[in-house]
């Protein structure tokens, strides 16, 4: 088996692990953000770029360093490999860029966004990005277009890292929504507006990383940290029925499917669970969630203490000028 | 003029007809290949040095050697015909007046690897090229030089052309694979390389069209005496696409090696600068490497005289050196505008970028928007280091070269230029040209 060093942890993993599976397997300490790798899909990432790292030696056989950073969801690990993660500064220069660039666009009205709270885009930019944008220009919009009843498609908030495209590609026969043009304009859709009605079609809405794609029957009801996430299931013939309640005081507001640490949901659900059974009879409760030190659903991830000691250096700066 | 291996025909009247093409000798590398064992003919395409005349310029008996051959698994060989890089036009040159030759250079190709199913992957707006091809493809079928048992060896192949749709994306190898199958032309991540998982997931090769075309000379007078024609490890003869303020403007063979002044200067070829203005700049291969100011292009930083080479165009690195790329060779003289050329190669990779990954995505229309506002005459002075800054983002960090197409133009036209951005950015009211404002304008509203 080959073994892989990440950031001077050395790890043994099996062939055709990719670095950023070793990574994980090492702990969230050395593991690289992923906004378009989902472990649960067959395919997917390789299109964000925000996981790049750079490979400092290629392996054992052959040491030298790769030219270029290499998006880590997608290379291979060898054995011998010496992978540079948060210890390079290049890569987290490298990183501060590639986040500049999935802002670039993306609207930042998460006071409006129902994604807010448990946003992947939202902590990447906590952790990576800037204070403030270098784009001065008009931000892309797109006119919405309606794809459903239960499904709210925000093209606007969209960082098209086709999750949801490889997701309807893996769990149903006949995919209808797709990315209709190129480049900066290229847009996620339905050709001819059509609805995407599948029976576990709602499973989108838990792989899009950021506000694009949302839930109807929840949408503008809560802020998501207002809400108490509980582990439930119930016998479903469609699904494994496993999934997570939000209540609000006695109401079920949302349901989803039950989220790993790294965010990714652990079963797919089908929209009966998801959308129709919201009332705590249909469930058989299991006991509150676990929630990681994900997003600001939790406190103090933030790591409170450095905006403390920031604050405080402003208030004396503040100070001084007067 | 030094050797023409390709072009040496190609003013033979008729010489696109089959009959014509035989009796100047067509077809005789193939009838010599097949009499070879498959790997004789792999070896004779190594021993010639042969590097790939798309762009990359890596050596092509390298690359079929990698090819995987897994048992009972066919192979396949496609042609790169998607010539769409702004500068470059030698393959559609090549394919219009000599079709056979490409298709000459299939077939023995093909018996190289071992491929039965051979496709060239033709760009969308060449239809009539493209009509060119297929009539010349029927002729060899009928001919016997393609089908079943071609020429009594026991080797069969079909050919096919196929037509894209008018993206340069599909250019790159993996996009033009994906295009193939019926896809959307995105590039593929990777590895695994076409060699080993290529057109519907059989192991494949893709060479451009010229590289297709040089194994014909290369099997007829044999690969050590093809090793002989330039220098160093870039042998053999190059298409060159020259265009801009040159007098002669056309498609030139040269054998790898010419000095650069000649070449430039020379009546044999591009014949000096129009209208006997000053020589300013070059983009000696293609619209994606980088731009040279004259006195770089003909001697290197060290002083040395600059040849058409592989690795004399690119002495120095980026820093003060460039590409031979795919050979399209753009002169510009003292009229012309850096910035406003670079608004154009800009404007073209934000166009053709495929919207895949995030770098290229936002950073191709972002560079174009600043240069836009630049010639406007309302760009700022942070705007060229800040130009400066996002190409470096994007270089490296892509899925696939267009990236990296996009940002060198930038990297080198503010490295070797900077002053005449300044000059737009401090003077705008002395040097903004309205012209171009309303060119502008008027293609943004045409768009929407």
């Amino acid at each position: 088996m080959p073994k892989v060093t990440i950031d001077g942890v050395e790890i043994e993993v099996p062939k055709g692990t990719t670095i950023l599976q070793a990574a994980r397997m090492i702990g969230k300490h050395v593991a690289p953000p992923a906004m378009c790798y989902y472990s649960k899909l067959d395919v997917s990432g390789g299109y964000c770029r925000t996981c790049i790292v750079r490979v400092t030696k290629g392996s054992a056989a052959n040491p030298n360093p790769m030219p270029k950073p290499v998006a880590s969801c997608r290379t291979e690990v060898m054995d011998g490999m010496v992978v540079e993660n948060f210890t390079s500064e290049q890569v987290l220069a490298d990183r501060k860029g590639v986040v500049e660039f999935l802002l670039l666009n993306h609207p930042l009205d998460c006071p409006v966004c129902d994604q807010a709270g448990e946003c992947s885009l939202q902590d990447l930019g906590y952790e990576n990005g800037a204070e403030k944008t270098r784009y001065d220009f008009e931000r892309r919009t797109f006119e919405k277009i309606d794809i459903g009843p239960k499904i709210q498609l925000h093209m606007t908030r969209c960082i098209l890292c086709y999750r949801c495209v490889h997701t309807a590609d893996q769990l149903t026969e006949k995919r209808v929504h797709g990315v209709l043009n190129r480049g900066e304009v290229s847009e996620i859709s339905t050709y001819i507006a059509a609805n995407i009605d599948n029976e576990l079609s709602g499973n989108v809405i838990d792989v899009c990383p950021v506000g694009a794609l949302t839930d109807k029957t929840f949408r503008f009801k809560s802020r998501v940290w207002f809400t108490k996430p509980v582990d439930a299931h119930r016998d479903c013939k469609k699904c494994a029925g496993k999934v997570r309640l939000w209540f609000k005081g006695e109401e079920v507001l949302r349901v989803t499917g039950r989220k790993d640490q790294w965010g990714e949901v652990i079963d797919w659900i089908c929209n009966e669970c998801r959308f129709d059974r919201k009332n705590l009879s249909d469930w058989i409760v299991e006991g509150p969630s676990r929630i990681d030190p994900h997003s600001v659903i939790s406190q103090n991830q933030y790591e409170l203490a450095k905006l403390k000691l920031d604050t405080g250096e402003q208030l004396k700066k503040i100070k001084e000028k007067k | 003029m030094g050797k023409q291996l390709l072009l040496e025909n190609i003013n033979v009247p008729g010489i696109e007809t089959l009959s014509v093409y035989r009796a100047n000798g067509g077809y005789k590398a193939l009838e010599k290949a097949l009499k070879m064992q498959q790997s004789e003919v792999v070896d004779e395409v190594k021993k010639s040095g042969l590097r790939g005349r798309g762009g990359a310029g890596f050596p092509t008996g390298m690359k079929w050697g990698f090819i995987a051959k897994p048992e009972g698994v066919p192979r396949h060989l496609v042609c790169n015909a998607d010539e769409s890089e702004p500068g470059t036009f030698k393959d559609r040159y090549l394919m219009q007046h000599n079709p056979h030759l490409l298709i000459e250079g299939m077939i023995l190709s093909s018996y190289a690897l071992g491929a039965n199913t051979s496709y060239i992957y033709i760009r969308g707006e060449l239809l009539y090229v493209y009509h060119i091809l297929e009539k010349a493809i029927q002729a060899a079928y009928d001919a016997g030089f393609l089908g079943d048992n071609i020429l009594g060896s026991g080797f069969n192949l079909n050919l096919y052309c196929h037509l894209g749709a008018g993206a340069y994306i599909c250019g790159e190898e993996t996009a033009l694979i994906e295009s193939l199958e019926g896809k959307r032309g995105n590039p593929r991540i990777k590895p695994p390389f076409p060699a080993v998982s290529g057109v519907w997931g059989r192991p494949t090769v893709v060479n451009n069209v010229e590289t297709i075309a040089a194994t014909v000379p290369i099997i007829n007078m044999g690969g050590e005496e093809y090793a002989k024609i330039g220098v160093g490890k870039s042998t053999g003869t190059k298409l060159i696409s020259a265009c801009g303020h040159i007098n002669n403007p056309g498609v030139y063979e040269i054998e790898l090696g010419l000095s650069c002044e000649e070449f430039l200067f020379d009546d044999k070829y591009c014949g000096g600068i129009k209208n006997g203005k000053k020589f300013k700049a070059v983009v000696a291969g293609g619209s994606s490497v980088p731009i040279l100011p004259a006195d770089l292009f003909l001697k290197t930083a060290k002083g040395e005289p600059r040849l058409m080479s592989y690795e004399s165009l690119s002495d120095g690195g980026f820093i003060s050196g460039t590409m031979l790329g795919s050979g399209g060779f753009i002169v510009l003289d003292e009229t012309a505008s850096i910035v406003k050329n670079l608004w154009n190669f800009t404007r073209f990779y934000h166009h053709e970028s495929c919207g895949q990954c995030s770098p290229c995505r936002e950073g191709t229309g972002w560079m174009e928007k600043i240069l836009n506002r630049i010639l406007e005459g309302k760009g700022k002075q942070t705007d060229i280091d800040l130009l400066f800054d996002i190409q470096s983002k994007i270089d490296g960090k892509t899925i696939c070269p267009l990236g990296e197409a996009a940002a060198w133009p930038v990297a080198s036209a503010i490295r070797h230029f900077r002053k005449e951005f300044e000059e737009y950015v401090n003077k705008p009211e002395e040097i903004v040209d309205v012209k171009h404002y309303y060119a502008v304008n008027n293609l943004q509203q045409s768009a929407k």
